[in-house]
């Protein structure tokens, strides 16, 4: 531990940290008592259930405020000159100490028990990969979050180049709320709903009775219109759920940006969230497209920065959106804004790829699409007629849609140099159109396979500390895409590279 | 952006691995070829009733895992090369799916040196270097020993001249 840094004054987490996870636990445990209690009603009855169920979750509950009350004894934190110290631990206590120079991003989180309070949760975290690069604040109050949030950002930074703006960047605009139904998670969260149904109703033992119930609505109705309205019905619910999910994520959107190079996001309707992202660690941005809302002609906004929390919680959480599904114009113009360019390299004009890339990908399509249909032709001629009429609504249906999706993705394929910043996009199903700094490149991967170099195509991968990791320009002819290498990334791939005179011509 | 005349390729990296590689190659192939192998040739001498249908897939992968071990190491031997500069690491590898890899030094975060149970009895030793990057790292498989601990020392030495901040 460095004695250089003067002693700051060690801080506790806030004591109401007690109240919030007794009140957290005693939820769960009514919601998991009401099946409980029913289940214990057919060994005893109904007051001594209660009477058990009461006692155990009186037991549980206790059980939890104590367990947090001595976390929070055992828990100190200081912010020193040069340090950042987090004590903690039940049984074995652990610290931990970053180094404030290190420290890249500082997030506020607080579910709505917590906004009721008046507190917030902080992490502080250093960019690392691995979880101990994290500390975690579990809560302090919401001014002493921003307090921390300010006073571990805020350094004398050299503020980048070029096109500059400061303060608000995007607000949420309403209308936006129009892309929501057609991301993925509208026909998901139907099925969630659906599932949900039958086994809330299996816990109270009543599943049988609500397919009963179901099935005799429609007991006029033939087949086909029963699975019709069934599906309508669980879309409906899918699609108001997103609604509500989205509402949730995203609703008081702002990104700003805040003196001193930060970017922050802050969003949420129940649960509030902040992110703070240090615009010396931006690497650029991902442009993201996923069918549905392509075909809207709208995009989301990703950060590719190195240091964005990596973990489980903050991948479902979209960590790095810097903007929800929005008309592409304002995703450019924002995406403009967060690089501090003019104008925005997510729209610079691409190189198209090769007429063989769309070859590879009608091919790879079609083979993934007609496999399963030989399948059950070969199948249906050994055994059974019926297989050999579902064979050909599948390749009715599979196959043309395979080559859509193959054109698709070939016309989506490009990349460009675009001033400091390479820009690679592929993807039909979720287009990606990566625009990363070319200063961020730490290395390539080129790969070839045997068709390739027949056809002529390499695959270049720029790899980088930041984002996913890697970035892919997929089936570019061979000679130009390896002069994109090494035009991105001077002098780096150049001493590998062997100019041949062309061979007779 | 223009191509140019003539064509660009990428030029093989300067040094081979070493000649013992083929070997462990082999035994790998052979190992990764026995273990489904055995088992089913074992129950089809066992098994009377079901003998056909044990010792077909077993012969059909013996015959194809004899024949990769015999065809593939020889192949990756003339493909599998790497190089060291004063900038960069740069390694190709595979035969059938080629891949060339280039880690400047300035970005280069750790070297390790790792020789599995196999590759010692061969005398050989793997070096890893890895780059900020998850995808990043570059692996040159089959080294002998020496080679490999003075490559690991070397490339210590110029990460550490090499200015840069790794990421």
């Amino acid at each position: 531990m460095s004695t250089a840094a003067p002693a700051g004054d060690w801080r506790r987490l806030d004591p109401r940290t007690v109240l919030v996870s007794a009140l957290v636990v005693a939820g769960v445990v009514a919601g998991a008592a009401v099946p409980v209690t029913l289940g214990l009603t057919r060994w005893s009855s109904r007051p001594a259930a209660v009477l058990q169920m009461s006692a155990g979750a009186a037991l549980v509950i206790g059980a939890a405020a104590g367990v947090d009350r001595v976390r929070w004894h055992r828990t100190r934190y200081r912010v020193g000159e040069e340090r950042v110290d987090l004590h903690t631990g039940l049984l074995v206590v652990k610290r931990r100490s970053l180094a404030r120079e290190r420290i890249r991003t500082v997030d506020l989180t607080a579910h709505p028990l917590l906004r009721v309070l008046g507190l917030v949760t902080v992490r502080i975290g250093t960019g690392e990969q691995g979880g101990d690069s994290t500390l975690e604040l579990d809560p302090v109050t919401r001014a002493e979050g921003e307090r921390l949030r300010r006073l571990l950002l805020e350094r004398a930074s050299t503020v980048p180049p070029g096109f500059h703006r400061e303060g608000e960047l995007a607000v949420l605009d309403p209308r936006w709320i129009r892309y929501a139904p057609v991301s993925f998670v509208a026909p998901m969260l139907g099925g969630a709903a659906a599932g949900a149904v039958l086994q809330i109703s299996d816990w109270v033992g009543a599943q049988g009775e609500v397919i009963a119930w179901v099935a005799d609505r429609f007991r006029d109705t033939a087949l086909l219109w029963t699975i019709v309205t069934l599906v309508l019905a669980a879309l409906i619910a899918g699609v108001v759920g997103a609604f509500g999910l989205w509402t949730e994520m995203w609703w008081n959107y702002r990104l700003e940006r805040e003196p001193g190079g930060t970017l922050r996001v802050r969003r949420g309707l129940f649960t509030s969230r902040s992110i703070s992202v240090e615009e010396a660690r931006l690497r650029g941005v991902d442009l993201v497209e996923p069918l549905g809302v392509r075909l809207l002609g709208a995009a989301r906004l990703d950060a590719i920065t190195t240091g964005l929390a990596k973990d489980h919680e903050a991948r479902d959480a979209d960590h790095n959106t810097l903007l929800p599904v929005a008309p592409r114009e304002r995703a450019d113009s924002v995406a403009a804004d967060v690089l501090r360019e003019t104008a925005t390299p997510t729209a610079a004009p691409l190189v198209r790829h090769p007429s063989a890339a769309r070859g590879r990908r009608l091919r790879r399509s079609l083979a993934a699409s007609v496999g399963p249909v030989l399948v059950l032709a070969v199948l249906g001629t050994l055994f059974t007629p019926v297989l050999l009429w579902i064979a050909l609504g599948c390749a009715v249906v599979s196959v043309p849609l395979a080559v859509a999706l193959a054109l698709d993705a070939y016309r989506g394929l490009g990349h460009a140099l675009s001033g400091r910043y390479l820009v690679t996009r592929s993807g039909t199903v979720r287009r990606s159109t990566a625009a990363l700094e070319r200063a961020g490149v730490i290395g390539w991967t080129v790969r070839q396979s045997v068709f390739q170099r027949r056809a002529g195509l390499l695959t270049v991968t720029a790899t980088t500390a930041a984002g996913g990791g890697a970035y892919t320009v997929y089936d570019a002819d061979a000679a130009e895409g390896l002069t994109f290498a090494a035009e991105a990334v001077p002098g780096l791939l150049e001493p590998f590279l062997e100019r041949t005179a062309h061979p007779g011509r | 952006m223009s191509t140019g005349e003539g064509t660009i390729r990428l030029r093989p990296p300067r040094n081979t691995l070493d000649r013992r590689a083929v070997g462990w190659w082999r035994t790998q192939w052979l190992l990764a070829a026995a273990v489904p192998v055995v088992p089913l040739a074992v129950l089809g001498a066992l098994i009377e009733a079901a003998r056909f249908w044990l010792l077909l897939p077993a012969a059909v992968l013996a015959a194809a895992g004899t024949a990769a071990a015999v065809l593939l190491p020889v192949w990756w031997f003339r493909t599998h090369r790497w190089e060291i500069t004063e900038d960069a690491v740069y390694v190709r590898t595979g035969f059938f799916r080629q891949e060339w890899r280039i880690a400047p030094m300035s970005r280069i975060q750790t070297v390790d040196t790792v020789r599995g149970p196999l590759e010692q009895l061969f005398g050989l030793s793997t070096v890893t270097v890895t780059t900020a990057s998850a995808k990043g790292a570059v692996r040159i498989e089959g080294l002998d020993h020496e080679v490999a601990a003075d490559l690991a020392r070397q490339l210590t030495r110029i990460t550490r001249d090499t200015p840069g901040d790794a990421t």
